[in-house]
């Protein structure tokens, strides 16, 4: 049954990864996102579903671990902040090599380094670039409310299950630690039959199951990358997923992700009571990126702001989507600053109408 | 009396490590003159003492030896 | 002309079917190779081919899954008992093995080792050390002896400058987490079959889900160490040994 709740947002997602049949979370303690691991061992899910929690020894060894269980055909998940999913990397890469399924929750903090643990979305190029070596993608999706938190859980295993893919839900400290009303979808079952590919040991009459990434051969490791990606083209056709706002007479554009949408859009109503025409789009698929909503949009308004708390990484990919229609500027505050909707207006006037 | 045995070589798998060779308890077994296809000389039996002890192919790093033994 | 002997009621030895029939890679005379026919062998006598799972390492082993017929991961360098931890926790009732190098899991896979053993995982992880970078070329391990030479010890290894090879078995046996703990070699019959006893012993005890099971293999590296096999061998018991004494360290009470 669908249950409404008042729940912070780590608790939140936790409560959703039992809910959405997870059958293993391997984790390890970081601010601002261990209440995710603090919720799962109170919740005690292993009761519930029969789904495992363990806090590990390192998050190198978290996301091995989930290596592990993603190539045993389990629905596997970790999750961290900043300096902690820069220690993934490693196995983040070798899961998308091997490509298996799993699901990867970054409550992004300010950095670089140890940084600071108010957020930030300065790890946008690591979630949507790639993020450790070789040419892979992770699907990223940036939810902007708790809502999303919960209802992209359930997304992600699905995606993840349909490409064979590492699917990283790109949340910040804003989104993990703020309480909201949330609906919470019903229990569902945990996965019951292995897919063909997972390690379950030897069955009579079949090869023994291999999960690896490695190729010694050139020719080989070649139809690895072009067959993976083939299915990047695939997840670019099918799964772009954005949301616009007072768009369809705009003459300005805010471009903002997650958290900092939410600031940006009340930055847009600011700005329409000033009568100045702005409207917003909001990519929840980090990649795929919606490029052809921005480039269709870049002809109609005199230019477009993105909103981000960084430096300006998302302003990279919509420059490209823009290709040179309209004029682009960036607007951020980082080190764990979060920007006013006083200041964002400021910015448009400043760097895009009056620029 | 000791049982009498043989050897069955694997000579296009052997690599010629001389391993068996240091654990056979008989010297039946001894290297080549000849080598294989990937160049290596091959263990070949060269006498009729083996017993099927089967000493040899436990330690053989490749599985090249298959041992029989009187019954 | 003598009975011929070769007909299959007189078999006695054979290549096990839980290894595959490719052409190992390792080099000729390499422990590996036995290593890994005991740990099939072991596996196949107990009945354990369709329900186990192992993981390969990286190193010279880092194909080790395509000779094992069983179903198997290949993990990020000295993460293998990480990885096998994770697919015990999702499939306890499988038998799950770790096969890694001294390089893989005494130096890179330092925390991922000790840590699996603390908790006890109920897996089984086979340890070959051999006292060497074997694949990169015969680098300087953490397993190397004092005084041992290598690519990156060309004068021997100065322990005030490089620091002391790690007894890591010694450590791990200290460890509440590890259930039977045992170090062994492949370089003779009477030690190769002592090393399938003690896998097979690490297997079955898996069953009663009591812990770690370590089986330490010191194994040669004829390439890397420079020496013939069969002299690598007798260098092994002369230099190796004396350091890494055989037997086992922690035995189930």
């Amino acid at each position: 049954m669908k249950e409404l709740r008042l729940m912070k947002g780590n608790e939140a997602l936790a409560e959703a990864a039992i809910r959405a049949g997870a059958d293993a979370y391997f984790g390890y303690p970081i601010t601002p996102q261990s209440e995710i691991i603090e919720y799962l061992m109170r919740e005690n899910p292993v009761e519930r579903t029969g789904m495992i929690v363990l806090q590990a020894e390192s998050e190198v060894a978290a996301i091995n671990m989930v290596y592990g269980a993603a190539g045993c055909g389990k629905r596997a998940m970790t999750s961290s902040s900043s300096p902690g999913m820069s220690l993934k990397q490693e196995g983040i890469s070798y899961i998308a090599g091997a490509e298996l399924p799993c699901v990867l929750v970054n409550v992004v903090r300010g950095g670089p380094g140890l940084g600071t643990i108010q957020p930030s979305q300065s790890d946008y190029f690591q979630a949507v670039k790639g993020g450790g070596h070789g040419d892979y993608k992770l699907i990223v999706l940036a939810p902007a409310t708790v809502q999303e938190s919960v209802d992209y859980v359930k997304l992600a295993f699905e995606l993840a299950f349909k490409y064979r893919n590492p699917i990283m839900i790109l949340s910040d400290g804003i989104i993990g630690q703020m309480m909201e009303k949330v609906e919470l979808f019903e229990q569902q079952p945990r996965l019951t039959e292995a897919p063909e590919w997972a390690t379950v040991g030897k069955k009579p009459g079949r090869d023994s199951v291999i999960v690896t990434s490695l190729q010694l051969q050139s020719e080989e490791q070649e139809k690895v990358n072009l067959r993976l990606q083939a299915k990047y083209r695939e997840i670019e056709k099918n799964e772009v997923r954005y949301e616009t706002h007072l768009c369809e007479d705009a003459e300005y554009l805010f471009a903002a992700f997650g958290s900092c949408a939410r600031i940006t859009r009340k930055a847009m109503e600011m700005a329409r009571e000033k009568g100045i025409k702005v409207g917003l789009i909001r990519p929840q698929t980090l990649y795929p990126f919606p490029v052809d909503a921005i480039n269709k949009l870049a002809g109609q308004v005199k230019g477009i702001l993105t909103v981000e708390m960084n430096a300006g990484q998302m302003v990279e990919d919509v420059r490209l989507a823009v290709n040179g229609k309209t004029k682009v500027e960036h607007f951020g505050r980082f080190g764990g600053m979060i920007p006013s909707p006083d200041e964002i207006l400021n910015a448009l006037e400043q760097k895009i109408i009056g620029g | 009396m000791a049982k009498k045995g043989d050897v069955v070589i694997n000579i296009e798998k052997c690599k010629g490590c001389e391993v068996c060779l240091a654990a056979c308890p008989h010297e039946v077994l001894a290297l080549s003159n000849e080598v294989n296809s990937k160049g290596y000389h091959y263990t070949v039996k060269v006498n009729s003492g083996c017993t099927g002890c089967a000493n040899c192919a436990v330690v053989c790093p490749d599985a090249v030896i298959t041992v029989y033994r009187e019954k | 002309m003598a009975e011929n002997l070769i007909k299959p009621e007189n078999l006695v030895y054979e290549k096990t079917k839980v290894l595959t029939d490719r052409v190992m890679h390792y080099c000729p005379g390499c422990g590996h190779g036995t290593a890994h026919r005991m740990l099939a062998e072991a596996i196949d006598e107990l009945g354990l081919q369709g329900e186990t799972i192992g993981v390969a390492p990286v190193g010279c082993s880092v194909l080790a899954y395509y000779y094992f017929d069983v179903d198997m991961t290949e993990a990020a360098h000295g993460r293998a008992p990480a990885v096998a931890t994770g697919i015990k926790r999702v499939f306890p009732e499988k038998t799950v093995f770790t096969y890694q190098g001294d390089g893989d899991l005494a130096a890179i896979g330092t925390a991922e080792t000790i840590h699996a053993c603390n908790r006890g995982e109920n897996i089984l992880i086979v340890f070959i050390n051999n006292g060497i970078y074997g694949m990169t070329g015969g680098q300087m391990a953490p397993t190397t002896l004092p005084g041992m030479k290598s690519s990156t010890s060309p004068r021997g290894r100065d322990v005030a400058t490089m620091g002391n090879p790690l007894k890591i078995t010694e450590l791990i046996a200290q460890l509440p987490g590890t259930y039977f703990v045992t170090r062994q070699s492949v370089h003779t019959p009477g030690n190769a079959r002592k090393t399938k006893r003690a896998l097979k012993k690490a297997l079955e005890y898996q069953k009663l889900n009591k812990g770690t099971c370590f089986v330490e293999i010191v194994a040669n590296c004829p390439s890397g160490w420079k020496m013939t096999p069969v002299q690598s061998n007798k260098w092994m018991e002369e230099n190796m040994f004396p350091f890494y004494p055989l037997g086992d360290i922690k035995v189930p009470e």
